[in-house]
């Protein structure tokens, strides 16, 4: 296959943020603005801490705007709840044109009485939007003599939509986390053998997938960041010796937050595949240094691996000479796919993602085979174009990447919030492969080829 | 006079509705070679192009000017002209919408000015710049829709010599509605002008290669040449004048305008096809009589299902008439009937169709699905019929959801969904038929067993 003639890229801005494995020795800028007019694909700020947020199962999430950020966030992911189910619900202040032009914080606190009554909440988290700011309402102000007029936890998130990409909107999620587990004088009790685990939205129960592992290894979960979690559950987070990290994109910065403040070291593990499954425990294991949870560990990953290896490793066979390309939204995501394709036998040709951090694309980089194109924050235009010149035979993506896919002839796999299959552990991994199948060697494609 | 009731609450819990620029894409999408350009912050764009390529399954591209904190604080005119430069070198369009969203409009944009400026400065020869103000705060995506296609028609619209061609303006139907409309056109020997006209690009086949902007939509030039039609049919009784594209074009060029219901249903089918007559003097086809024989053969053969539903109606007020107006005819009877919006007309012309209904609908304005659900409940409703975020219905209270209208996004084919006309209206009421009979037969042993085993035993 002929090199990319980079220099041909329809804008000019773009070029940077697009590498080419072995290629070039330039660095790919990366958490940058998205540029006007390119189709970025990333959503905004209030979409990064929703995705955070949104977990936390009996919280009320009032989102104080106008109608179409709550309208297109009610109930679109498939994270799961043991107990409450108010987090199901979408509520809004609903601002019309008068509260734009008089302001909203009269609407805003009535908004919160009316649902704090109804549904007897103890947290509740108000998501900023876009015109909030500019029309000059106090949420810190509103929030406050609301939270003491109920006796309740009425907690600020500054995600407007404008004040930056996605990943801030993971960082005001995490302030906002912050500010509800800070013990504010309470005596932390430190719990042994007991980990708090962030980055885990709990999607087709993959949290409760990893509890149960650990649970088997020796170490109990004492709060999961911020899948199936609970308002008196978080308020425990600083009992934790240990902070385990699955999506390192939007909870690196509360992990290093609850370091400095509650000295619990931290690590970063996946659970996505069997390699990256089976070194996360190990190095849980590690942490402790305890011959009992290591006993245990290699005894849970002998007898998964045996159960689930020759079914994965049954697949490669059928997926001889295929390519994929990936387009998620996190560095963690697109570093273990491509440890979790190897193990199928398929290649990656092209890979990126909205929000990859510098020193993930420089483990992508480290790990993809030359040739490989490397890209951030890409448009339709950047995956048309890369898929079909490198010959993907599979994209990996979200909603919006998915009908591209198809209309090119190309297989398909929902690595997303929405999906209601898990992909962790070694469950996960069966599953994978067996998604890669179902659409990969689906009998429909000889119709179009 | 009873003074309408506003529906006044402080949070709305589980939405019925969307902002105005999501309803504005729509129409652009059924514009040959356009593309659209929220103003606006990055998120925006992509949680309805998320949305509207959930419903269906079609690549939805949609730009952004991307507004950040230095745009939001002294203007967004140079991210927005950006934006217009980069849509042009990625797509080639010959049409661009400028949507405004509530953070373009609240800090002040005069996109107007913008686009006329960059055309001035950019001189860009065959593309023409549609601006449409949509503030996310100023109405749902019904207005939206609407606004945009009158501010459409109003720009590209110009006075030109009379010709044949019949304007037909459709409302935010299915594609394959759309289609079937005009196939009784066809039928009927009709020219016209259809707009928007989505049914390729939103629907389109499989084919190589992939085009970025699908094949299809109306063409701009019969847009222009609107003004000279005979007469406007305008699908949306239930639209404000203000914003109605044949108010412009009757107004503006004294096109007759004639409006009508979605066709579904026997009589807003028979309506329709009786002003397609009553203008073009064309007879009804002898197929097209055929085909009215069979759904009101299938009326009846369901007739005494169909008197077992007590349906929930909700969604856009345009298409809960349509679907109300269907089940009054049928004996479904409407109930519930909800719609997001605050639409007057709904109100009024509910309650004169409903006149002789043995139970009277109880209506809601500007409702949310809380207030649905409660009032569903109140109201012992067993059939509930709208779009997916209905599936709160069925999950809550256990109510069957016959999917209809946008967005369908936990389903397959909602772009696929045939409703209108006589052969589309007995798709569609097989549709609530049969959710009723699945309904009965999944509860019919157990109930019984119930009901009058445990009663003569006790």
């Amino acid at each position: 296959m002929a090199a990319i003639p980079l220099n041909d890229v329809e804008i000019k801005e773009r070029e940077k943020s697009i590498v080419i494995k072995g290629k070039q020795k330039k660095q790919l800028i990366c958490d940058t603005e998205s540029i006007a007019g390119c189709v970025s694909q990333r959503a905004c700020v209030y979409c990064g801490a929703r995705v955070v947020l949104n977990p936390v199962t009996d919280a009320v999430h009032l989102v104080h705007g106008p109608i179409g950020c709550a309208s297109y966030t009610w109930d679109i992911r498939g994270s799961l709840s043991s107990g409450s189910e108010l987090y199901r619900n979408s509520f809004s202040t609903d601002l019309k044109e008068e509260d734009v032009i008089f302001g909203g914080e009269k609407k805003l606190a009535s908004a919160i009485d009316q649902l704090v009554e109804k549904y007897r909440a103890e947290l509740v988290f108000v998501y900023s939007t876009c015109i909030v700011g500019v029309i000059g309402d106090d949420l810190e102000a509103v929030c406050k003599a609301a939270a003491q007029k109920h006796g309740i936890e009425v907690i600020p998130v500054q995600s407007s939509g404008f004040i930056g990409n996605k990943a801030a909107g993971y960082r005001a999620a995490c302030d906002a986390l912050l500010r509800l587990i800070k013990p504010g004088g309470r005596q932390v009790k430190k719990r042994e053998k007991c980990i708090n685990y962030l980055g885990d939205f709990n999607l087709a129960g993959e949290a409760w997938i990893i509890r149960n592992y650990l649970r088997q290894m020796g170490v109990e979960v004492n709060v999961t960041f911020t899948g199936d979690s609970r308002y008196t559950a978080l308020k425990k987070a600083p009992e934790a010796c240990l902070n385990i990290i699955q999506c390192a994109g939007s909870m690196n910065y509360l992990a290093s937050k609850m370091k400095e403040l509650f000295d619990i070291p931290y690590i970063n593990v996946s659970f996505l595949g069997l390699e990256d499954t089976a070194d996360s425990l190990r190095r849980i294991a590690e942490f402790f240094n305890d011959s009992e949870i290591t006993r245990r560990t290699e005894e849970l990953i002998r007898s998964e691996s045996a159960r689930v290896k020759l079914i994965v490793e049954g697949y490669r066979e059928k997926f001889r000479g295929k390519k994929a390309a990936v387009y998620v939204g996190g560095g963690f995501k697109a570093i273990s796919l491509i440890k979790q394709f190897r193990e199928i036998g398929i290649e990656v040709v092209m890979i990126g993602t909205q929000t990859g951090r510098k020193d993930e694309y420089e483990t992508i980089n480290e790990l993809v085979n030359d040739g490989t194109v490397v890209l951030d924050d890409a448009n339709p235009t950047e995956l048309e174009r890369f898929m079909t010149e490198k010959g993907a035979h599979l994209l990996v993506g979200g909603v919006k990447e998915r009908p591209l896919a198809y209309k090119l002839g190309v297989a398909f796999i929902d690595h997303n919030h929405d999906r209601k299959h898990p992909l962790s552990g070694f469950v996960g991994a069966v599953n994978f492969a067996e998604e890669v199948y179902s659409t990969l060697c689906s009998p429909v494609w000889k119709y179009v080829r | 006079m009873k003074k309408e009731t506003v529906n006044v609450r402080n949070a709305t819990e589980n939405p019925c509705h969307m902002c105005m620029p999501m309803g504005g894409i729509l129409p652009f999408k059924g514009i040959e070679r356009a593309m659209v350009i929220l103003h606006g912050s990055q998120g925006c764009a992509t949680y309805m192009r998320r949305h509207i390529a959930g419903h269906f399954n079609e690549p939805i591209d949609v730009a952004s000017s991307s507004l950040n904190e230095k745009g939001t604080v002294y203007g967004g005119e140079g991210s927005l002209k950006q934006g217009l430069d980069n849509v042009r070198k990625l797509y080639n369009p010959g049409v661009i919408g400028i949507l405004t969203t509530c953070l373009a409009e609240t800090i002040g944009e005069d996109i107007d000015r913008i686009a006329a400026n960059y055309v001035d400065e950019r001189k860009p020869g065959n593309l023409t710049i549609v601006p449409v103000s949509t503030p996310g705060y100023g109405g749902t995506h019904f207005e939206g829709y609407w606004v945009t296609a009158k501010t459409i028609v109003g720009k590209l619209a110009q006075k030109t010599k009379k010709h044949r061609k019949i304007n037909i303006i459709i409302p935010n139907i299915s594609p394959a509605d759309i289609r079937e409309i005009k196939r009784i056109l066809h039928l009927m020997d009709v020219e016209y002008t259809m707009f928007p006209d989505f049914s390729d690009t939103l629907d389109r086949p499989f084919e190589k290669p992939y085009l970025k902007i699908p094949r299809g939509g109306t063409k701009p030039a019969d847009i222009s040449r609107m003004p000279g039609a005979p007469a406007t049919v305008e699908i949306g009784i239930t639209v404000d004048d203000s914003v109605s594209p044949g108010k412009y074009l009757e107004e503006q060029y004294g096109v007759p305008l004639y409006r009508v219901p979605i066709p579904i249903g026997l009589e807003n089918t028979d309506r329709f096809i009786e002003v397609i007559r009553k203008i073009t003097g064309t007879p009804v086809p002898e197929s097209l009589e055929l085909e009215r024989g069979r759904l009101l053969d299938c009326m009846i053969d369901s007739h005494k299902y169909n008197f077992q539903g007590r349906s929930v109606i909700f969604g856009e007020p345009e298409l809960v008439y349509a679907v109300s107006a269907t089940c009054l005819e049928n004996g479904v009877f409407p109930v519930v009937v909800a719609t997001g919006t605050r639409n007057r007309k709904l109100t009024a012309l509910l309650k004169a169709k409903s006149a002789a209904c043995p139970v009277e609908p109880h209506i809601i304005n500007e409702a949310d699905f809380t207030q649905i659900r409660e009032m569903a409940r109140q109201k012992k409703v067993n059939l509930a019929i709208g779009h997916s975020d209905g599936r709160y219905l069925t999950e809550k209270e256990g109510i069957p959801l016959v999917r209809m209208g946008f967005p369908i996004h936990d389903r397959v084919g909602g772009q696929r969904l045939l409703s209108v006309g006589y052969t589309g209206t007995a798709m569609f009421l097989d549709r609530i038929t049969n959710t009723l009979l699945e309904n009965k037969y999944k509860n019919y042993r157990s109930g019984m067993f119930e009901k009058f085993y445990h009663a003569s035993n006790e």
